[in-house]
């Protein structure tokens, strides 16, 4: 497919913004100042300043002496490059491939886009339309290259649509300033008297390249469609992305949910011809006053299930503040991998963990109550209670070892140790009774002393003696005691509680 | 439909028009009829306890504990039920805001604890919604929550759940401020029991509970004294009295 860019030319664009904010400065001369080597010189004048021959670059002084009621504001740094990204985030919705193209203006990537706006003229005015509506005074052109919509935004006259491979014929009149060159070289071809591209683009290639150096040849070569120019976009194009425009603002629940139901669908139509399924996506809200409303959601495996990945939605919906209203709905997935059906038919219905119905449990339960609320244990080769077992990675982690049962272990344990009071007779007798939580404890049974060891690689400390104990009322606990009995520092403690 | 059911039944012989009127309230109430899938929980007797003696499985169950000792002996007799429930293959949920299972114990009554996903939470309402949402996924087993209290209608909730996806529920209450009235199937209380010596020998026996069927719909209520050995439930008849002889083994 021919490729069609569109290049945007903002004329004012630091003073247009002043003058959105502070709508009086229109009909004055104005112009913006920042401090350069202890002089004070004008870094933008608005188009009334101009008019009086106010050019960027002067001093202010010369400016003062010129118009005697010039406004002054101060320049703010990096006010350019912020209002040119926000700009072309803003700009997204006429096409997904905005990049900035400092340092006045915006190259689009429009291949594809203007038939939705009904053709390539009134696409063009729609953009202009809504940016000069912004308050920005633009001019804007469509060709097949990045060199010539360029030009023609700049230097063209109207009609600033270029048809489709017309753009050689359309760069002939223009200066040779349009061809993006450095400034030595067009001063050099003005030199020449070559004051029109048509005048130069069929000398031969190599006299240019001797006289201009290489990087004329790639300007216009560039200009010409025969060098390819790779333009950055602003935000990376999501590969599978849907995006539905709203005639009017949305401000209601059930018409986001609408919107958000008929983006799964063509998404999920499109996933399930590719055999894909996504692992995330984000679903955002273009609201009316610019800002970007968005919510997220992640699953445990690819799907490509519409009814599945609404619920995950749903339960995220409610953050959405539409305020104003909400004119475009983008539905992104950023993250997609292979998913085939048979695949899914085979687990269907086993009712184990590999079941799509407990992944989908899971995505709603991670989706309310955060992605570390969900734990799934796997066995560690570790004797240390504590260290025994490890938190499995994924719901389809296979244990690697097997679970020991040839050591009894309580079914409650305390997350720390508890202190303890016992009685107990020395050396390596189990407690005769013990007190906890002021309760007085008389044991009648007792298994022991199991001894584990601290794994001295891991962490230090003293070895741990259990003993699994009865009491008169029938309640078993898992005691132990840490250290020697003859260190004379020991300590007891109760660990659990057994069935 | 129940009422021509009715007219057919009445005719035949009373005892049969009860027995059709009982299963057609048992159905009314949400027992599915178990097509012949009836799992074996092993708690032999107290099976009669229960509606067309099988354990109800679709149902949600609810067990009081008044201290740690009795949640112990609690998450024990539901390790219990719950090995055999979920079979080999089965999956269950631990729903808790104050977990102190400890996994690797689950073995010792026969289940695979990376078969279980625990769901660990800061509020008790978001269990119970955690809890509505589980039971609601038919490929469970079962789903076991920990709340201290439960109102009527979360309980209903819950129920409602169950009666679609046929998903066995367990409400553990542990200190629960006052019993209340739920819609759970039944009310079980477990306490613990001092164990048998094995074999005349020293030491801690298996462990032993005494196992109270408090309230049980379209059931019988009863006490039973239930040892867990080797892997399966086993009751136990004896008088209630305690040694007080030191009995310890030590090695």
């Amino acid at each position: 497919m021919a490729k069609r860019f569109v290049s945007i030319w903002f004329r004012h664009l630091t003073t247009d913004w002043f003058t959105i904010g502070q709508p009086h400065l229109k009909k004055l001369p104005f112009v913006l100042r920042a401090n350069s080597r202890g002089r004070m010189v004008i870094t933008a004048a608005n188009a009334e300043a101009e008019s009086k021959g106010i050019r960027s670059g002067m001093v202010l002084a010369d400016a003062r002496a010129i118009i005697t009621t010039l406004e002054v504001q101060d320049d703010k740094p990096d006010l350019i490059e912020r209002l040119l990204k926000r700009l072309a985030e803003w700009c997204i919705r006429f096409t997904p491939f905005v990049a900035i193209d400092p340092p006045d203006g915006l190259l689009f990537d429009v291949t594809g886009c203007p038939h939705l706006w009904g053709g390539d003229v009134p696409y063009l005015e729609e953009i202009v339309k809504k940016l000069s509506g912004r308050g920005y005074d633009v001019r804007a052109a469509m060709a097949d290259t990045v060199g010539t919509a360029w030009a023609v935004a700049r230097f063209g006259r109207a009609p600033l649509v270029v048809a489709k491979g017309q753009h050689i014929e359309a760069l002939l009149p223009l200066p040779p300033e349009s061809l993006r060159l450095e400034v030595d070289a067009v001063e050099r071809l003005h030199k020449l008297g070559l004051h029109r591209i048509g005048q130069f683009i069929n000398m031969p290639r190599a006299s240019l390249r001797r006289r201009f150096g290489p990087h004329f040849i790639l300007r216009l070569d560039m200009a010409l469609g025969q060098a390819e120019e790779m333009i950055e976009p602003v935000q990376p194009i999501v590969p599978y992305q849907e995006r539905l425009p709203c005639m009017e603002p949305i401000v209601t629940g059930p018409g986001i949910e609408i919107a958000l139901q008929q983006l799964l669908e063509t998404l999920c139509l499109r996933l399930r011809q590719e055999q894909k399924g996504l692992r995330t996506a984000v679903f955002m809200g273009y609201r009316v006053d610019g800002k970007v409303e968005k919510v997220d959601i992640a699953t445990n495996r690819p799907s490509h299930s519409v009814r599945h990945l609404f619920k995950l939605f749903e339960i995220k919906l409610p953050t959405i503040e539409p305020a104003l209203g909400i004119e475009l709905f983008v539905l992104e997935a950023p993250k997609v991998e292979d998913h085939f059906a048979q695949q899914e038919k085979m687990w269907e219905g086993s009712g184990g963990l590999e079941d799509t119905r407990v992944s989908e449990l899971i995505d709603r339960l991670t989706g309310k109550l955060g992605m570390h609320t969900i734990r799934r244990y796997v066995p560690d080769e570790h004797y240390w209670p504590e260290r025994s077992f490890k938190l499995a990675t994924s719901l389809h982690e296979k244990p690697a070892t097997l679970w020991r049962a040839d050591k009894l272990r309580p079914l409650q344990l305390l997350s720390t140790p508890e202190r303890i009071e016992v009685t107990a007779p020395i050396p390596d007798y189990p407690p005769m009774l013990f007190r906890h939580n002021g309760k007085i404890h008389k044991i009648v049974k007792a298994d022991g002393p199991e001894r584990i060891e601290q794994e001295w690689w891991l962490q230090q400390g003293q070895h741990r003696d259990y003993y699994r104990v009865e009491d008169e009322a029938g309640h078993r606990y898992w005691l132990f005691r840490l250290g020697h009995y003859d260190d004379k520092t020991y300590q007891w403690f109760i660990h659990g509680f057994f069935a | 439909m129940s009422l021509t059911h009715l007219k057919l039944m009445v005719p035949l012989n009373k005892a049969d028009a009860f027995a059709a009127l009982q299963m057609d309230i048992l159905r009314l109430q949400g027992f599915k009829s178990s097509k012949g899938s009836a799992v074996d929980v092993g708690l032999g007797p107290i099976l009669h306890a229960f509606p067309k003696a099988t354990f109800p499985v679709g149902a949600v169950h609810e067990f009081l504990a008044s201290q740690c000792e009795e949640a112990a002996a609690t998450s024990g007799f539901v390790a219990g039920l719950l090995s055999a429930l979920m079979g080999p293959f089965g999956t269950a949920l631990w729903i808790s805001a104050s977990r102190t299972l400890f996994p690797p114990a689950l073995k010792t009554f026969g289940i695979q604890p990376d078969r279980f996903v625990f769901v660990d939470l800061q509020k008790e309402k978001d269990v119970l919604w955690a809890m509505d949402e589980a039971l609601k996924c038919g490929a469970l087993t079962a789903v076991v929550g920990e709340v201290h209290d439960i109102s009527f209608k979360a309980s209903r909730r819950l129920q409602l759940a169950v009666e679609q996806s046929q998903v066995t529920g367990f409400v553990l209450r542990n200190n629960a401020r006052k019993p209340g009235t739920t819609a759970c199937v039944s009310r079980w209380q477990i306490t613990p029991l001092p164990s048998d010596p094995v074999d005349d020998l020293p030491g801690v026996g298996f462990p032993q509970w005494k196992v109270e069927l408090l309230r049980i719909r379209n059931g019988k209520p009863g006490v039973w004294d239930l040892q867990w050995t080797n892997g399966r439930f086993q009751q136990v008849y004896k008088p209630h009295s305690v040694s007080h002889e030191q009995s310890k083994k030590v090695g």
